[in-house]
C-alpha cells in the first residue's frame, strides 16, 4: 500500500500519465495519430533532444544552467561535416570522437568562465550563444555542408535499423540515458552533483570539489551537445551554420523542467527527463494531425516551461508543509 | 597579546582610512572604463573609415541599435534591482506584431497603438506575476517567456512580414534639432530615469533593494511594489521600442529585434552595472550604448561579416562582467 503510494506520487508517474492523457486525447480525436508509423516518427524527433537533455540536467541539478547548447551542436556538427567534407579519406567513425571532442571543450570553456570568474551561469552562457554561433560562421565561411558529403554509413544510422524497425540512434538515446542513470545515481561524482546543487554552501564543507565538480557538469553538457551535433548530421544529411542547433535550448530546457528537474537545484532523474523529451515528442507529433501550424512550436515551448515552473513551485511547497507537519 | 595588538591596530587602521581622493574614486568608476572605450573606440574607428568623423552618420547608424538601447535603460534599473529580464526582444516582436496585426485587419491606429502598448504592460505583468507573486527566479521565469512570446508572435504573423502604412514609416528619418526622433526619445529617456534613479527617493530604494532585499524590507521599503513598477516599465517601454522598429523597417515580421536580449544585456554590463544587483548608473548604460554603435559601426565599415560582429559581441559581453566584477571586487576593500 504504501509502495503503492509513493509510486503514484512521484514525479515520473504524473509526466507518464500525462503523455497517455495526452496520446488518449489526441488519438480520440484523430486515430492515425497512434500507428505504428507515427509512433516511429514521434520517437525519431526525440534523440537529440534526449542526449543534450541528460547533459542539461546534470548542469541544473548543480544549480547552473547552459544556453548554449544549441550553438555548441552547431559548431560541433559544423566542424565534424567540414572534416567529412575536406578529408573523406578519414574513416566516419572518427567523426563521433571529433564532434565529442569539440564540444566537451566548448562546455569546458562555459565551466571555466563560471568557476574562475565565478559569474552566473545564464550571462555566461548567453554571450557564448552568441560567440559559438558566430565562431560556426566563421569556420564555415558561412557555407552550408551539402548532403553528398556527410558519410552514407553516418546518415544510414537514422534509417536501418537493428530491430522493430527502430533506428541505430534511438538506441544510442538510451544508452546515453543508462549512461547518464548509471553516473547520476551510482558513482561518488554524480551523487556530488546532486549535494552541491541541494546546498552550494554545505559542499564544500563536506569535502566536494565544487570547481572541479562544475568543470565537469559543463564539460559533460558540451560534449552530449556535440554527440547531438553528429547525430543531427545523421538524422538531418546537411549542416547549415544559420539552422543547425537553432533554438534548441529551449526544446532542451522545455524537456528537463517538464520532465521535473528542478531549477533550484538537487532534483532530477534520468526516467522524468526520458519521460519529459517523450512528452515533447508526442506534442511536437500531435501538431500537424490536429491542423496548427509548426509555427506554433516556440510558444508551446515557451508555455511549458512556465507550466514546468508553477509544478516546480507547487510540489517545493507541498514539501515544506509536509516537514512542518512532520516537526509539529 | 601581540595578536591582539595587531587586531586593534588593524582596526584602528581601517577607522583611520582617510578618504580616496576624487581622481581615484572617479577613475576606478566602471562609467570612466566605458568613456575610456568610447573615445578609444571613435579614434581607431575613425582611422579606419574617414566617415566616422561626420556626426550624422554616427547618429543614423545608432537609430539602428536606439531600441534595444532605450529599453537597456530601463533593464539596467531591473538588473540594480536584482532582477533580469531577458524577454524585451520577444517582448518587442510580439507588441509590434499585435499593432501590426490589429491595423491591417481595420483598427483605427489609435486603438492598435494602445493594443501594442497594453499587450507590452500584460507581458511585463506577467513575468511580474511570476517573479514578485510566485517568487521564481527570474532568469529561468524570462528566458520561459522568451521563448513564449517569441513563439506567439509567430503564430500571429506567421512567416509573412505584416506591412504598416506608409505614414507611419521613417521615425528614423524625422529629425528633431538635427537629431533623429529615435536619438531624442533614447537621450530624453536616459535623462528621465538618471534623474529618477540617482535623485528621488523611488531610485535610492531599487539600489537597496538590489544590495539586500531582507534588509531593505525591514527598512520598510516595499520591494515588491517596487519591482512591479520596474517590470511594468520595462514591458511597456519594450512594447514602444517594438513600434518604433516597425516605424524604422516598415514592415513587421515574428522574427524583429531576434537577439536583442545579448546587446541590451551587454549595454547595460558594458556600462558597469553589477550583474548581481545593487550597483550600476544610467550614465554607464547611456555611455555603453554609444560604445557599442562605434564598434558595429565601425566593424561593418570594416567589412566584417555579420556573423563575426555576433562573435564579437559574445566576447564583449564575457569581458565586460569580468571587468566590472573586477573592479568592484577592487572597490569593495
Amino acid at each position: 500500500m504504501n509502495g503503492l503510494r509513493s509510486i503514484l506520487l512521484r514525479r515520473e508517474t504524473g509526466i507518464a500519465v500525462m503523455i497517455v492523457l495526452f496520446t488518449l486525447a489526441v488519438t480520440l480525436y484523430k486515430p492515425q495519430f497512434f500507428t505504428a508509423n507515427n509512433l516511429r516518427v514521434i520517437l525519431l524527433l526525440t534523440p537529440l533532444v534526449m542526449i543534450a537533455a541528460m547533459g542539461q540536467m546534470l548542469v541544473l541539478v548543480a544549480r547552473h544552467v547552459d544556453l548554449s547548447m544549441g550553438s555548441m551542436l552547431g559548431l560541433s556538427a559544423m566542424i565534424t561535416g567540414m572534416m567529412f567534407r575536406d578529408m573523406p579519406e578519414v574513416p566516419w567513425g572518427l567523426g563521433f570522437v571529433v564532434a565529442i571532442g569539440i564540444g566537451a571543450f566548448l562546455g569546458l570553456i562555459n565551466g571555466a568562465l563560471v568557476t574562475l570568474f565565478r559569474l552566473p551561469a545564464i550571462i555566461v552562457t548567453l554571450g557564448t550563444l552568441n560567440l559559438y554561433r558566430g565562431l560556426t560562421f566563421i569556420v564555415s565561411n558561412a557555407r552550408q555542408v551539402d548532403r553528398q558529403f556527410i558519410p552514407s554509413d553516418l546518415k544510414a544510422m537514422s534509417q536501418s535499423s537493428p530491430i522493430f524497425g527502430i533506428p541505430w540512434i534511438i538506441f544510442m538515446a538510451f544508452a546515453v540515458a543508462l549512461l547518464t542513470y548509471w553516473f547520476a545515481t551510482h558513482t561518488r561524482v554524480g551523487r556530488q552533483i546532486f549535494a552541491l546543487g541541494s546546498n552550494p554552501v554545505a559542499a564544500p564543507l563536506r569535502g566536494i570539489k565544487v570547481t572541479l565538480v562544475t568543470l565537469l557538469v559543463f564539460t559533460i553538457a558540451g560534449a552530449l551537445s556535440g554527440l547531438a551535433g553528429i547525430m543531427y548530421a545523421s538524422r538531418w544529411g546537411f549542416v547549415n551554420p544559420s539552422n543547425t542547433g537553432f533554438g534548441f535550448e529551449f526544446q532542451v530546457i522545455a524537456a528537463v523542467v517538464i520532465g521535473g528537474v528542478s531549477i533550484n537545484g538537487g532534483v532530477g532523474s534520468v526516467l522524468g527527463v526520458m519521460l519529459g523529451v517523450l512528452l515533447m515528442g508526442c506534442v511536437a507529433a500531435a501538431l500537424p494531425l490536429l491542423g496548427i501550424p509548426g509555427t506554433a512550436q516556440g510558444a508551446i515551448y515557451g508555455a511549458v516551461i512556465l507550466i514546468a515552473l508553477l509544478i516546480d513551485r507547487s510540489v517545493r511547497q507541498q514539501g515544506i508543509a509536509s516537514l512542518k507537519r512532520v516537526r509539529a | 597579546m601581540s595578536a591582539t595588538d595587531t587586531t586593534t591596530t588593524a582596526e584602528v587602521g581601517r577607522e583611520a582610512a582617510p578618504p580616496r581622493p576624487l581622481w581615484h574614486v572617479i577613475l576606478v568608476r566602471p562609467e570612466t572604463m566605458t568613456l575610456v572605450l568610447l573615445v578609444l573606440g571613435v579614434i581607431v574607428a575613425s582611422q579606419l573609415s574617414p566617415y566616422f568623423l561626420d556626426v550624422s552618420y554616427i547618429l543614423r547608424s545608432f537609430t539602428l541599435s536606439a531600441e534595444f538601447a532605450i529599453v537597456a535603460l530601463v533593464l539596467t534599473m531591473v538588473i540594480i534591482a536584482g532582477e533580469i529580464d531577458l524577454s524585451p526582444a520577444a517582448n518587442m516582436a510580439l507588441s509590434a506584431c499585435l499593432f501590426a496585426w490589429a491595423q491591417a485587419s481595420g483598427v483605427p491606429i489609435p486603438i492598435a497603438v494602445a493594443i501594442g502598448l497594453g499587450a507590452g504592460l500584460l507581458m511585463g505583468a506577467l513575468n511580474a506575476f511570476m517573479v514578485i507573486a510566485l517568487q521564481l527566479p527570474s532568469i529561468i521565469v524570462t528566458i520561459g517567456t522568451l521563448t513564449l512570446y517569441r513563439g506567439l508572435a509567430q503564430v500571429i504573423a506567421g512567416d509573412k512580414s505584416i506591412r504598416v502604412p506608409e505614414w507611419f514609416i521613417g521615425i528614423d528619418r524625422v529629425l528633431v534639432f538635427g537629431l533623429p526622433v529615435p536619438v531624442v526619445i533614447f537621450i530624453v529617456t536616459a535623462i528621465v530615469l538618471g534623474f529618477v534613479l540617482a535623485g528621488t527617493i523611488f531610485g535610492r530604494q531599487i539600489y537597496q533593494i538590489g544590495t539586500n532585499e531582507i534588509a531593505a524590507r525591514h527598512a520598510g521599503i516595499r520591494s515588491r511594489q517596487i519591482k512591479l513598477v520596474l517590470f511594468l516599465l520595462i514591458g511597456a517601454v519594450a512594447a514602444t521600442a517594438g513600434m518604433m522598429t516597425a516605424s524604422r523597417l516598415g514592415s513587421v515580421r515574428y522574427d524583429l529585434g531576434l537577439g536583442g536580449e545579448l546587446q541590451m544585456v551587454l549595454m547595460a554590463m558594458l556600462g558597469g552595472t553589477y550583474i548581481f544587483g545593487g550597483r550600476g548608473t544610467i550614465l554607464g548604460t547611456f555611455l555603453a550604448a554609444w560604445l557599442l554603435v562605434v564598434v558595429s559601426t565601425g566593424m561593418t565599415v570594416a567589412n566584417l561579416l555579420p556573423a563575426i560582429q555576433l562573435t564579437v559581441l559574445g566576447v564583449l559581453l564575457i569581458v565586460a562582467i569580468i571587468a566590472t566584477n573586477f573592479i568592484y571586487s577592487r572597490t569593495q576593500r
